[in-house]
């Protein structure tokens, strides 16, 4: 029992850490490549290549003065970063990022690199979670009792909800494929085995659609550019969270890279194989751990770059353009995807 | 059963530990050392504050709301249709397709209603009557 309850406590503090040491670097990989795309420097000046720019950023915001303007509601103004930072630190847990179930440490079983590998929910409880995260934006933008912040508030719920649907949409064909709600399980399926000897069988061949709509809600979900209304620099000057300085500030910035981490492993673990790699039936045990962490993290790496690509190279939408795209274009696409996934099913097209 | 849930009950406390304390060490370390702020008014660009935020807002806001709840009960439904599909469908089950398909063809009703009323066009003014 307490060997058990000292495994995941150890998993929980490394896999966090790392989450946590990736916000960081996501941090630099933001600033230098914005800089790369607008043909400029950017940070150069801390650490090699200015990589310790992050570090440096941490500590100034935590020790600058910590201030609480005088029309806000103190209880729910102090709350609500904590519930961004709470909800992004919980969503992950459930996302294998790497293999291992064949492993026992100190006579416990590893189950995999994962925070909760035997919770049966799965990926319900990510969507559960994940949506909690609205609460935080919604919290702020109102008790900071400024225009701009409620404006910002307001507009990031309702882009949150309407793509959610479209994003759960999404998540259901793969899991209708998988028959499963449990993401190791999602994973499980499609490694291993190859079309014409060459193609893996990733969810992303049969599901072309509904993977182009689940990244273009995750898009919508971490409030990120084309779809980073909430914050609209050039009209609502930072949106939800103009009133907040110092570490609360950071709160939301640190919990938005770390929506946009799961996200990328999300999209990474649902539509492209999650950790399998191709030959990876020739090893076993902690090479096997060592490899699939690799192939892990170049596509997740693909991805988190593929936010940041995105970010500089998009003009933003329009709101009436965000609600529109929502609910006409991506809604009926997803149901399409899992009328088409069902259909398949049945005729035996997909396996 | 309940053992599954030991990893959750684990991160739930780190992520609250996590953020209670940065929260309270950036009260702590920033704790006025260049006396009280003068700055403390709610921020407008520098404009001077003429009255407060907490006005009234678009009903847009409320009917994306509802719309949404209806829609997200109703996708709800779908999961567990979609976990036992593959299970059904090896047992030799020929309908559970066509259920799913009616469900969807309902909720396709309600979509192309609310479509119809205009509850998805954002600019529109006066498209509730």
């Amino acid at each position: 029992m307490w060997a058990e309850i000292a495994v995941s406590a150890v998993k929980v503090a490394v896999i966090a850490g790392t989450v946590l040491t990736l916000v960081a670097v996501m941090e630099w990989v933001e600033r230098r490549g914005a800089a790369f795309i607008q043909d400029r420097l950017g940070p150069n000046r801390v650490g090699p290549l200015g990589l310790f720019q992050p570090i440096v950023d941490a500590v100034k915001l935590l020790f600058k003065e910590d201030l609480t303007p005088a029309n806000v509601n103190r209880g729910l103004y102090l709350l609500a970063p904590m519930i961004s930072v709470s909800v992004a630190l919980l969503t992950f847990i459930v996302i294998p990022f790497g293999a291992g179930k064949d492993i026992t440490v100190f006579g416990v079983p590893l189950g995999g690199i994962e925070v909760a590998p035997d919770l049966g929910v799965g990926v319900l409880f990510l969507l559960a979670i994940g949506s909690l995260g609205v609460y935080g934006i919604v919290l702020a933008g109102w008790s900071s009792n400024n225009k701009y912040s409620l404006l910002g508030g307001l507009r990031s719920s309702a882009q949150l909800i309407s793509y959610e649907l479209s994003m759960t949409l999404a998540v259901l064909g793969v899991l209708l494929a998988t028959g499963s709600l449990r993401l190791d399980a999602v994973v499980a399926r499609q490694g291993g085995q190859f079309w014409l000897g060459v193609i893996p069988q990733w969810n992303v061949v049969p599901q072309i659609l509904g993977c182009i709509v689940f990244v273009v809600a995750v898009f919508a979900e971490t409030n990120r550019l084309p779809f980073d209304l909430a914050e609209a620099e050039t009209e609502l000057v930072a949106g939800y969270h103009v009133e907040y300085s110092s570490m609360k500030f950071a709160a939301f910035l640190m919990s938005e890279y770390m929506n946009m981490v799961t996200a990328s492993a999300l999209i990474v673990t649902l539509f492209f194989g999650g950790w399998t790699f191709p030959g990876m039936g020739r090893f076993s045990g902690w090479p096997l751990l060592a490899l699939s962490l690799v192939a892990f993290g170049i596509k997740l790496a693909f991805f988190l770059w593929l936010f940041v690509w995105v970010r500089w190279s998009l003009p933003r939408f329009r709101y009436d353009q965000l609600m529109r795209l929502g609910w006409k274009g991506l809604l009926p696409l997803a149901t399409l995807n899992l009328v088409w996934v069902g259909v398949a099913m049945a005729m035996g097209w997909i396996r | 059963m309940i053992a599954q849930y030991i990893p959750v009950v684990l991160a739930f406390a780190f992520a609250v530990t996590v953020a209670v304390a940065m929260v309270g060490l950036s009260a702590l370390l920033g704790r006025g050392r260049f006396g009280r702020s003068r700055t403390r008014d709610t921020f407008e660009s520098g404009m001077p504050l003429l009255d407060g935020s907490r006005k009234r807002v678009s009903v847009r806001f409320f009917v994306v709301a509802m719309v949404f709840i209806v829609f997200d009960v109703e996708v709800a439904f779908l999961f567990p249709w979609a976990v036992s599909v593959r299970g059904l469908l090896a047992e030799g089950n020929t309908t559970v397709l066509l259920d799913g398909l009616v469900f969807l063809v309902l909720l396709a009703v309600g979509y192309a209603y609310l479509w119809r009323e205009g509850a998805f066009d954002w600019s529109r003014r006066g498209s509730q009557s």
